[in-house]
């Protein structure tokens, strides 16, 4: 049996190629399973030793990569990356079996073997198998082959098969973040467009902070990213084309668009528009140029969100009173407030699964990154701070990043990921102070 | 006000040593000659006077009618109105700055202003700029109403995103919930 995937990324002029094939047979049903969607209290230990190579210039390079699927492992919360200094076993080849007994006196519940060959002089073959330690079974085994400069990537594809195979769920790691590099102090913010991998490497500045930039959101479908941009006296909603570098006005609104969201299928937006001061919801169909208002009265209407199916779209209103959380349908049609709590409710995003929507609570001075059933039950806050917002969904709909202010003076944004079991909270790295991170698909 | 350094002369004259003599003393010696010292005409230090109060007031120096400075003025001096916390609606010394600044406008009709409608850090970014929005409105539909061109004003919404005073306390935040008459064009130098 035999899989192909074959992508094109060129969005820096480069094109990579890689293709993933399965090593040997594949068992149907992983015996080891991790339940994803309960908070994880005990994350199972995985070995990853340094990936082999006969060719010592690249038994760095296998350190690395085994490196960065550790890193990718151990951050998901779900497994712990025992230290290879405990290992008892040196496999000198990955096709043969490893001896389970001395995986299972270190506790590993699963191992990854991996090989890097030198497949021509700007390609590398990366292989590996993942081996279920207490059932003395391989679950997968797997191929891929990348250009050199590309291994990151290819230890991200690594992780995202294993964290499948162990999880059932689909991974997040071949991916990207968009966000806003913020440099200056409080009162002088120089806000940037940037883009980096998922674990906080290969940071790439979009813009160069001279027009205020903020809000970015990435295409479900494909490589490309819409912000809001101060770059004329009134602000809008600009497309950008990550891979051409071609950047678009959306739409030929009257007044201020912000606050864009894409659809599933990356065809359609949600974005606001404020007009006379008011604020209200509009569609915008990204093939045909054509707008639908979605809402109308003289309350702030913002933060439209569609649901994965595109029939219904959460968003934020203070027609009550306070701001709360609504939903209508894709029309306009039926609106209903879903939340019914103390405080105020704001940024609502559908997660990609369609199970939870996640949003902002604000309540007695503090900020706290929240969920919500799209029916208004089981309301949760998974972070609390002076200041979290901004929530963002991992394409698989199990993290989300947002953003922390801290208090004062010389308060400044970071970037964190949560797990939806508020589990696992944990600073992205970025090389400055940033805000409004979005994650990308998975990459094809 | 302005001192001229004034000149001072010094005489210097030799003193004789002419009083009260010891009784018996022969021969007294002759006086030192008297000699007429130069006169020295340096020039004065620094005066270290203090100026005269009165004199340290400075009668302003009017702004030139229609200019940046004289809008500045004609608004009291800033040329914000403040907003109370998630409120649009304008304050009684809103009303009042706003009067100042409409009717300027309405005398200097070749000038452009933008309204930017700001709010403190205790909202969340989107909210906060459809907030902004809500604020500049208050202050650009106000000024309409008092008979300024709409073409006159612009409006702009940056949320939490162009803060006044980077205190995290009810005094930074009052600040920074306002909107801004910020002059782009038509004034005189």
């Amino acid at each position: 049996m035999k899989k192909y995937y074959i992508f094109k990324n060129s969005i820096y002029h480069l094109s990579i190629y890689l293709f993933l094939v399965l090593l040997s047979s594949v068992s149907a049903a992983a015996q080891l399973t991790i339940d994803i969607t309960k908070g994880n209290i005990d994350p199972t230990p995985v070995a990853v030793p340094d990936f082999l190579s006969e060719n010592p210039e690249l038994s760095q390079l296998g350190e690395d990569m085994a490196s960065v699927i550790r890193n990718n492992l151990k951050r998901s919360g779900l497994f712990v990356s025992l230290n290879p200094e405990g290992f008892l076993e040196t496999q000198v080849n990955i096709d043969y079996q490893p001896n389970f007994s001395s995986w299972r006196v270190i506790n590993a519940q699963a191992l990854v073997s991996g090989r890097i060959v030198s497949e021509s002089s700007n390609k590398l073959r990366v292989e590996f198998r993942l081996w279920d330690i207490f059932a003395g079974k391989q679950l997968i085994g797997m191929r891929f082959i990348t250009k050199n400069d590309q291994w990151r990537r290819a230890a991200h594809k690594a992780s995202d098969e294993i964290y499948k195979a162990l999880t059932g769920e689909i991974g997040y790691f071949d991916s990207r973040i968009v966000f806003i590099d913020e440099k200056g102090s409080k009162l002088n913010r120089k806000k940037s467009l940037a883009i980096m991998d998922q674990d906080g490497y290969g940071v790439k500045l979009l813009t160069n902070g001279s027009q205020l930039i903020l809000t970015p959101r990435f295409s479900p479908s494909a490589q490309k990213i819409v912000y809001l941009s101060y770059e004329n006296i009134t602000p809008s909603v600009y497309l950008l084309d990550i891979e051409t570098g071609k950047r678009t006005k959306l739409g030929s609104y009257p007044g201020m668009t912000f606050a864009p969201r894409f659809s599933s299928d990356g065809n359609k937006l949600l974005l606001s528009m404020i007009k006379g001061g008011n604020s209200d919801i509009y569609s915008l169909d990204l093939n045909s140029g054509l707008s639908t208002r979605l809402t109308n009265d003289s309350s702030i209407d913002v933060s439209g969100s569609y649901s994965p199916d595109g029939k219904q779209i959460v968003f934020n209103s203070d027609r009550g009173g306070n701001p709360h959380l609504y939903i209508m349908n894709s029309d306009g049609t039926n609106k209903k407030r879903i939340s019914f709590g103390e405080g105020r409710y704001s940024s609502p995003v559908w997660s990609p699964r369609g199970d939870k929507i996640a949003f902002v609570k604000s309540l007695n001075g503090k900020f706290s990154i929240s969920v919500i059933n799209p029916d208004g039950s089981d309301e949760r806050a998974l972070t609390e701070s002076f200041m979290d917002e901004g929530p963002a969904w991992s394409p698989n709909g199990r993290v989300i990043v947002f953003s922390r202010e801290t208090r004062g003076r010389y308060g400044s944004n970071s970037i964190w990921s949560v797990d939806l079991t508020g589990r696992n909270l944990k600073k992205v790295n970025t090389p400055g102070k940033a805000s409004d991170p979005a994650w990308s698909p998975l990459l094809p | 006000m302005n001192i001229k350094p004034f000149a001072i002369s010094f005489s210097i004259l030799a003193l004789s040593a002419c009083a009260s003599q010891p009784p018996v003393q022969p021969a007294p010696p002759p006086p030192p000659p008297v000699v007429e010292a130069p006169v020295i005409v340096e020039e004065a230090p620094a005066p270290v006077i203090q100026e005269p109060v009165v004199e340290e007031i400075v009668l302003p120096k009017l702004p030139t009618p229609g200019s940046l400075e004289d809008f500045i003025m004609s608004s009291g001096g800033d040329t914000r109105v403040y907003f109370d916390y998630d409120q649009y609606s304008l304050t009684d010394s809103a009303v009042a700055s706003l009067r100042a600044q409409s009717s300027w406008l309405k005398t200097y009709t070749d000038v452009n202003v933008i309204i930017e409608g700001n709010a403190d850090e205790r909202g969340t970014r989107e909210y906060n700029l459809a907030l902004g929005a809500r604020r500049a409105e208050s202050v650009s539909s106000f000024m309409v109403g008092l008979g300024v061109s709409p073409t006159q004003i612009n409006v702009v919404s940056y949320g939490k995103e162009r803060p006044i005073d980077a205190r995290s306390n009810e005094d930074g935040w009052s600040l920074n919930r306002n909107a801004n008459t910020k002059i782009m064009s038509g004034t005189v130098n």
